[in-house]
C-alpha cells in the first residue's frame, strides 16, 4: 500500500487548531496522520513558523503533507515554515487554498482513500469560490 | 565600524518600535487584529537581544538574520513580511548593490510574500515611495537623500489614510477602511525614520 499524505492545520487559535483536528478525526480516526498547532510563539494567537516545521514532521510521509491554514498570516507563516524545511522537503508540502474547517475534513476522506497530494489539495480547494 | 553602525541601527528601531508599539496597537484594533505592536516589539525585542553577534557579522549575514529572527518570533503576518524584506535586502547586499537596489530586492519580496502590490494600503505603499526618494537622490548630499527619505516615507504613510485596503484584515472592512492609517505602513514610516536618525547622526 502507498504512503498516505499527512494533514496540518493551522489555525491563529490553538482551540480552533485542535477542534478541527477532532473533526478531522472523527471522520478518518488514525488512519490519517494529521497534526494541528495554533498561536503564537508567545502563547497568544497568532501563528508560528517552528511549531509549522513540528507539525509537518509529526506527520511527515513519503506522499506529502497537506496544510490548511485560516487567514492571512497563518497562509505566510506557513509558506515560510516550507520554504525553510531543510533537504527539499519544501516540494513535498502545499498549502491549500481552502476553508479551514471543511478543507481539513475533505482533504482527510481524500488521503484516507488513498490519493496522491496534488488531488487531496484539489479536493479542498473545490471548496473555494 | 560597521559593527557600531549594525549596533545603532539595531538599538535605534528596537526602541523605536518598543516607543510606539501602543499606538500601533491601536492602529490595528481599528481595521485589523490589533496585534501588530505587540508582534513587532516581540521581534525586535529578539534582534536586539543578539545585537552584539549580529553587529559583528557582515552587512548582508547581520540582515538576513535579523529577516529569519523577525520571521520566527513575530508570530503574525508582519514577520514574514517584514523578515522577508530584510532577507531580500541581505541578499542584494551580499552581492554588493546600493542600498536603493537592496531595498528594491526586499520589496519584490515583500510583494511575493503577500501577494500584494502598491495601493493596497500596506507597508509597500511607504516602503516603495522611499525606495524611488533614494533612487532620485542618488548622486544628492547624504543630508539632502535622508531628507528626502524622510518626507517621501510621511507623505506615502498620510497617504495611506484613504486609502481603500485590499490586503490583509484590513480588507474585510472594505470601505470602512479608509480614514485610518494602515499600521503597516506606520511601522515602516518609524522604522525608515529610525535609520535615518543613526545615517544623520553620521552623515
Amino acid at each position: 500500500m502507498s504512503a498516505i499524505v499527512g494533514i496540518v492545520i493551522v489555525s491563529h487559535s490553538a482551540d480552533v487548531a485542535r477542534g478541527t483536528a477532532d473533526m478531522v478525526r472523527q471522520m478518518v480516526g488514525e488512519e490519517v496522520p494529521c497534526a494541528f498547532c495554533g498561536g503564537n510563539p508567545a502563547g497568544g494567537l497568532g501563528t508560528d513558523p517552528g511549531q509549522i516545521q513540528a507539525a509537518i514532521a509529526k506527520v511527515w510521509s513519503a506522499a506529502g503533507v497537506a496544510v490548511l491554514v485560516d487567514l492571512g498570516g497563518a497562509e505566510m507563516n506557513a509558506e515560510m515554515a516550507i520554504e525553510l524545511l531543510g533537504d527539499g522537503r519544501g516540494e513535498k508540502v502545499r498549502v491549500c487554498n481552502a476553508p479551514l474547517v471543511e478543507g481539513a475534513v475533505i482533504a482527510a476522506v481524500e488521503a484516507s482513500g488513498g490519493a496522491d497530494l496534488a488531488a487531496v489539495c484539489a479536493a479542498a480547494e473545490e471548496l473555494s469560490p | 565600524m560597521s559593527a557600531e553602525l549594525h549596533l545603532a541601527l539595531i538599538e535605534r528601531t528596537a526602541a523605536a518600535i518598543a516607543a510606539h508599539a501602543e499606538e500601533l496597537t491601536r492602529l490595528d484594533q481599528a481595521i485589523g487584529d490589533g496585534d501588530h505592536g505587540v508582534n513587532l516589539r516581540r521581534g525586535f525585542e529578539a534582534i536586539a537581544a543578539d545585537k552584539e553577534a549580529l553587529a559583528a557579522l557582515p552587512a548582508a549575514d547581520a540582515l538576513q538574520k535579523a529577516g529569519m529572527t523577525l520571521v520566527m518570533k513575530v508570530g503574525g503576518a508582519s514577520g514574514p513580511l517584514y523578515g522577508s524584506l530584510l532577507m531580500g535586502m541581505a541578499k542584494a547586499a551580499k552581492a554588493g548593490e546600493p542600498l536603493a537596489r537592496q531595498l528594491s530586492a526586499g520589496i519584490a519580496l515583500v510583494m511575493q510574500r503577500g501577494k500584494a502590490d502598491v495601493g493596497a494600503k500596506t507597508m509597500l505603499d511607504v516602503l516603495v515611495p522611499v525606495r524611488d526618494a533614494l533612487e532620485r537622490h542618488a548622486d544628492a548630499a547624504p543630508e539632502e537623500a535622508l531628507a528626502a527619505v524622510r518626507a517621501a516615507a510621511d507623505a506615502a504613510r498620510e497617504a495611506t489614510r484613504d486609502m481603500l485596503a485590499t490586503r490583509g484584515r484590513a480588507s474585510f472592512l472594505g470601505e470602512r477602511s479608509r480614514g485610518h492609517y494602515d499600521p503597516g505602513a506606520t511601522s515602516s514610516q518609524l522604522l525608515i525614520h529610525a535609520v535615518c536618525d543613526v545615517l544623520e547622526a553620521r552623515a
